[in-house]
């Protein structure tokens, strides 16, 4: 009597154990939609030594947690992984399954996928529930930002989306919620594991991560020099936040990968942005377009940024940002002697 | 070493723009170029070769105006080009897509699959893993460095946010390759000559592979997602933007911030 494809499966991206952001954002997300669908949020907890987690994913909001826990799957390895969720995905037949786009989860959907075979719609920004039909509607960007694009899955259940880090919002942590866990044997033997992880290098320094920064101060090819960059820098500091760079900046080394907002980067929406030096094209509009306020500093006026910007200020950098660092300070030590 | 490099002539997404009236995609006079992901591929299969000889075969999927892409590499230096085109491929997602390159690689002999981890026009990173789950490879994506070729195996260095990994992996297999893994070389002028006097693009339709696929599997048919709708990203309402000396420039942020409650 088992009814067919219900359910919302969230795949729990974790590495070393520890669960990904993404992963409980995305389960925010499920929740809203199994409200509107009336079903359950199932995780999909994948990895070695795992199971003490799943309460974590029940705290985020799932209803259920479904464990696949096998040595190998300690590291990351694709086959392994594509196995174990199909064999989630046979056993729960749901209706959707969600998975982050991460360098994990671009690589693991598709490969499910294919071995369905059904439609995945990749770097979802929005997922909602259609009226009357049900059906999953997935809203991404394409042509570098350009357009946005509502699909919808016409092949076999489950509806599969990978959905963007940093876009969706998880829930606060409850402890007091309860749910079920359900493991489940992958049949996963020696065979699968075709490829040979040699070695794994994680990165050196963990850096910040700029998707979850409440304030950005982000510089463009428009500070001149590296050095500059700690003039960006104090203002983050006074402002409480962190520092981003533009691609031009990345590409330049002056700083990191890690801290590049755009198509190509992170996709961040703080309370606060403020655009330094940054002209403002679409690739890095795409990533920092929904902060909730924008302020930018271009000495052109003609600079796209000002399109997006909620307060435009033509002028230069260099001599306004280190002034508005000092009135910042200022005006925190009048208010702090009142 | 018998490579198969797979490629996709896009539009340079840096120049394409709104129809603000129609909302549409402005496509005219955008340049088309090959994917930057699937160039260095490209860059890797050249090299890889140069290193243990072989030879290496691109493959495309689009329209008959991709036939400059691949000659593109084979200027570049690639021996054999297959442009894989009909209209019954046309109006492919993913899925129909990887189904319809992988028919087409069967017909082909490789050892070493290499497709770029994604193209700028859709950014998925889809096709290549579904090619590789498609032909039963092992796959390893976003390769960022080729550390080792052997006879029968590729070791490479896979990326992470967070970390890398080392990763050894039995030929064949099927690598997606990062933009950042290599410079592309450019086309040399022999090899110019060379792409359009003495090697051809070969063109696969439907008629050279029907003995290989169900037709219900391709195109718009064999498709599993349908675009519902597309609009331009909407711009927010425009805010103000002050030209003023500095210092009113700083009072102006200050009052902002103070009434936005962010200082
Ligand atoms: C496939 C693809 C993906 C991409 N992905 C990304 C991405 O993820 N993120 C990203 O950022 N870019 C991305 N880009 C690159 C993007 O197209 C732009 O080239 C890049 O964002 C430009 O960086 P910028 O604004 O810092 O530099 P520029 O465009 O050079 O702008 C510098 C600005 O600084 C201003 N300026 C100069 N001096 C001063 C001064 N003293 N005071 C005030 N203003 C000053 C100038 O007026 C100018 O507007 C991508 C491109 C491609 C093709």
């Amino acid at each position: 009597m088992e009814n067919k494809y219900e359910n919302i499966v969230v795949f729990i991206e974790q590495r070393d154990g520890e669960i990904q952001k993404v992963a409980l954002e995305i389960i925010g997300k499920a929740r809203e939609l199994a409200e509107k669908l009336n079903c359950k949020v199932i995780g999909a907890l994948i990895g070695y030594n795992i199971k003490a987690k799943a309460q974590d994913v029940i705290a985020y909001g799932a209803d259920e947690v479904a464990v696949v826990d096998n040595k190998l799957l300690e590291h990351y390895a694709t086959e392994p992984y594509t196995k174990a969720v199909v064999k989630v995905i046979e056993t729960l037949k749901p209706d959707i399954a969600l998975y982050g786009a991460t360098a994990i989860g671009r690589d693991l959907a598709p490969r499910v996928s294919g071995r369905i075979p059904t439609g995945l719609t990749a770097d979802c920004t929005k997922l909602e529930i259609e009226e009357g039909t049900n059906a999953l509607l997935m809203t991404r960007p394409a042509f570098g930002g350009n357009l946005m694009a509502t699909i919808i899955s016409t092949g076999p259940r489950p509806q599969m989306a990978t959905v963007r880090a940093g876009v969706m919002k998880a829930m606060k942590r409850d402890d007091s919620r309860k749910g079920e866990i359900i493991e489940i044997d992958a049949g996963l033997t020696d065979a699968d594991m075709n490829v040979k992880i040699l070695e794994v290098v994680k990165g050196e320094n963990k850096s910040v991560d700029i998707s979850e920064a409440k304030i950005l101060v982000s510089g463009g090819r428009g500070i001149g020099k590296k050095e500059n960059l700690s003039m960006l820098r104090e203002l983050a500091d006074e402002l409480g936040g962190e520092v981003s760079v533009s691609r031009a900046l990345a590409d330049a080394g002056y700083a990191e990968k890690a801290l590049q907002v755009g198509q190509t980067g992170k996709t961040v929406h703080p309370n606060l942005y403020v655009a330094c030096g940054i002209s403002g094209a679409i690739q890095h509009l795409a990533g920092m377009e929904d902060s909730d306020f924008i302020i930018a500093i271009n000495k052109d006026n003609t600079a796209p940024i000002f399109d997006v910007a909620d307060l435009g200020i033509v002028g230069d950098l260099t001599k306004i940002v280190p002034k508005l660092t000092e009135a910042i300070k200022k005006y925190k030590a009048e208010n702090a002697v009142k | 070493m018998k490579i198969i490099v797979c490629m996709k002539q896009v539009p340079d997404t840096t120049e394409v723009r709104i129809d603000p009236v129609t909302n549409t995609l402005i496509r005219d006079g955008v340049p088309s170029i090959i994917n930057p992901d699937d160039k260095a591929g490209l860059e890797a299969a050249l090299t890889i070769k140069e290193q243990v000889g072989g030879t290496v075969t691109v493959v495309s999927m689009g329209p008959p105006q991709a036939d400059v892409a691949l000659r593109e590499a084979l200027a570049m230096g690639a021996d054999e080009a297959y442009l894989i085109t009909d209209r019954k491929f046309g109006g492919a997602d993913t899925i129909a897509t990887s189904y319809t390159i992988s028919s087409a690689i069967k017909m082909l002999d490789y050892d070493l699959i290499i497709a770029g981890r994604q193209a700028i026009d859709g950014d998925t990173a889809q096709v290549g893993p579904q090619i590789a789950e498609s032909l039963g490879l092992p796959q390893v994506s976003y390769v960022e460095r080729i550390e080792k070729i052997e006879e029968d195996k590729i070791t490479v260095r896979r990326q992470f946010e967070d970390r890398y990994q080392i990763v050894e992996v039995k030929l064949p297999c099927l690598i997606t390759t990062l933009s950042e893994l290599n410079e592309p070389r450019y086309m040399s002028v022999a090899g110019i000559f060379g792409a359009y006097r003495e090697k051809e693009v070969k063109k696969v339709t439907f008629e050279e592979m029907k003995e290989y696929v169900s037709e219900e599997r391709l195109g718009l048919k064999g498709s599993c997602t349908k675009v519902k709708q597309s609009f331009p990203k909407q711009a927010k309402g425009k805010g103000t933007v002050h030209e003023v000396s500095e210092d009113e420039a700083v009072e102006i942020i200050m009052a902002k911030l103070i009434e936005k409650n962010l200082i």
